[in-house]
This record gives structure tokens, C-alpha cells and sequence, in this order.
């Protein structure tokens, strides 16, 4: 007797009452044991695109390290950093950790895999983007492996509910960049996201913590908005390929007080060397205080000022 | 038989809410005691984000990132700190719609148990965050903080002990036209400003996040939207009052 046939038999009463009192049972253990979702959770499974009002990466000059509180070692191995570096199949892939979903300038698109029986989310998954890796979110429970486990530019993830935000944490990603243009981050970094949900926004708080290259964790929040239309991620994970440098060749770098652009950002747009160079000092309201009596405002923008208002 | 087995069914599916409803405290009264999230003290803005359009002032016609429209730019390109200052604008860029945004300290009570008070040390600003249903009043004159009408959003239920979540939502609307950005990036007096403030806690301290999404039909393409973070202080130590300025 296949299994809707039962349940017809059960509730038109057709069944022998022994029978009927085991299936009730069973559906008494099988109510009870089915974690149901706690009160306010929500559905982060969909399309949420990125308006790209606020901040984004600011990778486009060599040096600009505005808003990443880096220590001294931190700040060393960035000014060595030399884009020169792409150029080697090892380190193409550097620049995309696994906190450029919310540094960057896309969308996500958000999944999720169930266990079958009782639909209950086994994981979520942060797909890739350009060359952003995935991020699977596990939901079941599971620990973390051991330290010594293999580190991927996607890291491991956990998930859980707290109330009605989602609360993930992040372990095991490989050594790379904190910012595409070289402040750097190291194996032993990690990441806790909330993901807080308001109708159609979703909102991201990520902490990232690095006790080798930030002097203090690195704070970063972005919003996303609910689409119908389904975003169409670009191209997979990075892949790397031969661009022009043989393995066992030397590393491009700058060496020690000779990197060539640490002053263009501050000849660009005013903003004060130490700043430019992530000095923690720089991220909180003194700091505003403190440069008031010496700053200079720039000139007025005549180019690349802001989309051309559309009406 | 069957009696028994629906009894047992029942009992079963019933226990959960009973034995929540049994360790869960009284039925709040007032705003105040029913909050989910705990948003008093003070907390500091951690300005790591858009940095060169919050911690200096940007260069006169700027606006990335800000989707204007045309009559906006008009007003971007005419911007004159120096007039503003003059005519008694110097708080414009520190209303509603932007003082979120500005580098400083915010400290949060409660002013009676159905308002929230946010005061601002930059720009020397209070905001009120009213539980009430009623409606602004109409004929009551545009502030550059407005009329905010606030309420608490989840966080109920759970088992007793756990962290709820819950977040706040502000709506405020009645304010004067102000700037979003020091540069005189305008919103208008027609604009919405609606708020979400979420709170974080973990080893490495306690976090305030708060999603500002601004609506403007006459100077905004599509709404604005932007999310600032806070870290939490043990004290108002570093609490540093200063006045509007226009040029700083």
C-alpha cells in the first residue's frame, strides 16, 4: 500500500483501528521531531541586486587603503604589493576573499539545499560572481574542521538563527587580499555576517577579524534589494591562466619606501597620507576634528562626478 | 483507543506554547518595556565606508553614487558653503536624512517610556523616536530632524533565554530640505526618510547597524539607500557636542 493510499484509508476511517492508532503515532513522533523554523526567521533564498549607493571596493588606485584599519605589518606588505602580480598563476586569484560579497559592486543570488523528508535547510549558497567563489552556509549543525584543514578562497561557513537574524561565521579561507589593490589578509582571518532582512532589503553586517595584518576588525555593511527578476551571475570562479609570467620567476614588488603611487590619491582627492594608508586613527570622528585646522578642500569636480541624472 | 491517541496528539503538539507560554514574562505595557533589542548608550560611528564624502567635505560637484535628477544636480552645481552659513542653513547637512551618516557619537535613551530620544554630538542634534500611531501633525512646521513615528519589528516569541533578534523601524517625514551629502547633495521637504536600526553582539564588541533609505520624488531618481555601523562605548567620555558648520 503506497503511502497516499494509507494516509486516504487513515483519515477516511477505513483502515483497523490498530493500524490507525500506529500511523497516529507515527505522525505524533514525526510532528514533533521536525524542527520547525523558529519565530521570525526569514526566507533569504532569491535575487538581491546591489543599488551600489554607498561605498564600494575603491580598488581602482595602487595605493588607497582608506577604511581598512591595517597594522604596521599589514601596511608594509601592502605598499610592496605590485599589480605586476596578477601576472602569475598563483597569485591571480588573490583579490577575491571571500568578504568581496559585500565589498564589491554585485548582486547575490542566494539558494538553498533542503534535506528531503523534512524540508528542513541543509545549507544556503552565496553563488559566485566574476571572480568571487561561492559561499555555502551550512545550517545543520555541523563544527568546524580542524585548523589544519584545507583553506579555500570560499572558506567554511555556519549558520544560525539568532531571533530573526541570520548569524554566519566563516573560517579556513586562504591568504589574500582585503582590498584587489594588495592591503592583505591571512589564513587565519575570519568572517561573521548578520543578515538582517526589512521587506524587500536585505542588509549585511560583516566583521572581519585578522589578528596578523588588522590593527582592529574591519566593519563593512551594504544593503541589497529583493528582485523578481533572477540576477544572472557573471562568468565562474576565477580561473587562472599564463599572462605572461613563468612560474619561478621573481615577484613584482615595491621594495621599502619606494612604491611609486603613495601619494596619488592624497594629490587626487585631498585626503591625508594617513589615511590613504588605513591608519586606524583616521576611521573615527576625532580624526575629522583633528585635520580640521590643516585641510584643504579640493577643487571642484569636473569629471567622472556621478551618473548623469536620467530626469 | 482513537480518544487516547488524539489526546496524546494533542498534548504533544500543544506543549511547545504551553511551556513557552508559562516562562514567558507578563504581556508588555509600554514601548519601552516591550523593546526586543536594547539601543541605549552610546555608540560611535566606525567611518570606514564612503569615507571621502563623510570625513572631508567633497569637492563641489560631486555626487557618486547618488542618483540625482536634474533639478538636483542644479542645486549640486550651486552649492555655496559660505551662503548657507550666512542665511542660517549651516544645519543642512546634519538633518534627518543624512546625520546617520555624519562622523560622531550618537547616545540613545529614553525620553518617556513610548520615546526613543537619539542625540546626536555632531551638529549638537536631538531626534525623538515617537511609538504612537497618530499621524504627524499637518499644520506643524518642517524641522531639519522632522517627526520620526518608530516601532518595533519581531523579536517576540522564542524560548526563554535565547536571543530574539528584533529590530526598530523609524519613519520620518515634516523635515526641512537638507543636504545627504556635505556638498549639497539635496533631498527636498517632500522626502521620506525610513530607518531600520539592527544591533550585533560578539567577542569583539557590540555593533549598530541602521539602513537609511531615503525617498525624494522631486530630487531622487530612486530611493537612496545606505547603511551605517556603530560600535558600542562603555560611556559618554568621549561625548564631544559641537555646533553646525557649513565649511567643516
Amino acid at each position: 500500500m503506497g503511502s497516499d493510499t494509507m494516509l486516504i484509508d487513515v483519515v477516511a476511517g477505513r483502515t483497523p483501528r490498530m493500524a490507525r492508532f500506529t500511523v497516529g503515532l507515527v505522525f505524533v513522533v514525526l510532528s514533533v521531531s521536525t524542527p520547525r523554523p523558529a519565530f521570525a526567521q526569514f526566507d533569504l533564498v532569491g535575487s538581491w541586486a546591489a543599488r551600489n549607493t554607498e561605498d564600494i571596493s575603491r580598488d581602482s588606485y595602487p595605493v588607497d587603503y582608506v577604511g581598512i584599519p591595517l597594522n604596521t605589518e599589514g601596511r608594509t606588505r601592502a605598499l610592496a604589493y605590485n599589480e605586476s602580480q596578477l601576472a602569475m598563476i598563483e597569485r591571480q586569484c588573490e583579490g577575491w576573499p571571500s568578504f568581496y560579497f559585500v565589498q564589491g559592486p554585485f548582486g547575490l543570488r542566494i539558494w538553498s539545499d533542503s534535506e528531503p523528508v523534512r524540508g528542513t535547510v541543509i545549507s544556503y549558497t552565496i553563488g559566485a560572481w566574476e571572480d568571487r567563489a561561492p559561499m555555502t552556509i551550512w545550517m545543520d549543525g555541523r563544527p568546524h574542521p580542524s585548523a589544519n584543514a584545507v583553506h579555500t578562497r570560499g572558506g567554511f561557513t555556519t549558520g544560525t538563527w539568532e531571533g530573526n537574524t541570520l548569524v554566519t561565521y566563516t573560517t579556513h579561507m586562504k591568504a589574500g587580499f582585503i582590498r584587489k589593490n594588495g592591503p592583505p589578509s591571512s589564513d587565519q582571518a575570519t568572517m561573521t555576517s548578520r543578515f538582517y532582512r526589512h521587506g524587500d532589503l536585505l542588509t549585511v553586517l560583516v566583521v572581519v577579524e585578522d589578528p596578523i595584518y588588522l590593527a582592529e576588525p574591519q566593519i563593512i555593511s551594504k544593503s541589497f534589494q529583493l528582485q523578481t527578476a533572477p540576477l544572472l551571475p557573471i562568468g565562474p570562479p576565477c580561473v587562472t591562466a599564463f599572462e605572461g609570467r613563468q612560474p619561478g620567476e621573481s615577484v613584482p614588488h615595491f621594495v621599502p619606501e619606494q612604491n611609486p603611487f603613495v601619494d596619488e590619491v592624497t594629490k587626487l582627492f585631498r585626503i591625508p597620507k594617513d589615511a590613504v594608508l588605513g591608519e586606524p586613527e583616521t576611521m573615527y570622528p576625532e580624526y575629522r576634528k583633528k585635520i580640521k585646522s590643516t585641510y584643504v578642500a579640493p577643487p571642484p569636480c569636473k569629471g567622472n562626478c556621478g551618473a548623469a541624472p536620467a530626469r | 483507543m482513537r480518544a487516547l491517541g488524539l489526546a496524546v496528539l494533542t498534548a504533544v503538539w500543544l506543549a511547545p506554547s504551553v511551556f513557552a507560554q508559562r516562562g514567558a514574562p507578563p504581556p508588555a505595557q509600554t514601548p519601552r518595556a516591550s523593546a526586543p533589542i536594547d539601543l541605549t548608550g552610546y555608540w560611535v560611528a566606525f567611518v570606514n565606508e564612503d569615507w571621502r564624502y563623510r570625513m572631508i567635505t567633497p569637492a563641489k560637484g560631486d555626487y557618486r553614487g547618488v542618483p540625482i535628477t536634474k533639478e538636483a544636480l542644479q542645486i549640486v552645481n550651486a552649492w555655496d558653503p559660505l551662503a548657507d552659513e550666512a542665511a542660517g542653513n549651516q544645519c543642512k547637512s546634519y538633518g534627518a536624512g543624512a546625520i546617520m551618516r555624519v562622523p560622531g557619537r550618537i547616545h540613545i535613551t529614553w525620553q518617556d517610556d513610548g520615546t526613543m530620544r537619539l542625540d546626536a554630538d555632531a551638529g549638537t542634534q536631538t531626534r525623538l523616536f515617537r511609538f504612537s500611531a497618530s499621524s504627524p501633525a499637518p499644520d506643524a512646521a518642517p524641522t531639519w530632524q522632522g517627526q520620526s513615528i518608530a516601532r518595533w519589528e519581531g523579536g517576540r516569541g522564542g524560548a526563554p533565554g535565547a536571543r530574539r533578534g528584533g529590530s526598530l523601524t523609524v519613519v520620518t517625514t515634516k523635515m526641512r530640505a537638507g543636504y545627504l551629502r556635505k556638498n549639497g547633495v539635496p533631498y527636498s521637504e517632500n522626502a521620506t526618510v525610513t530607518e531600520y536600526f539592527d544591533v550585533g553582539q560578539q567577542p569583539s564588541g557590540e555593533y549598530l547597524v541602521v539602513t537609511t533609505v531615503v525617498d525624494d520624488p522631486r530630487y531622487l531618481t530612486q530611493p537612496f539607500i545606505v547603511s551605517s555601523h556603530f560600535k558600542k562605548e562603555a560611556d559618554g567620555s568621549k561625548w564631544d557636542p559641537t555646533p553646525c558648520s557649513s565649511t567643516w
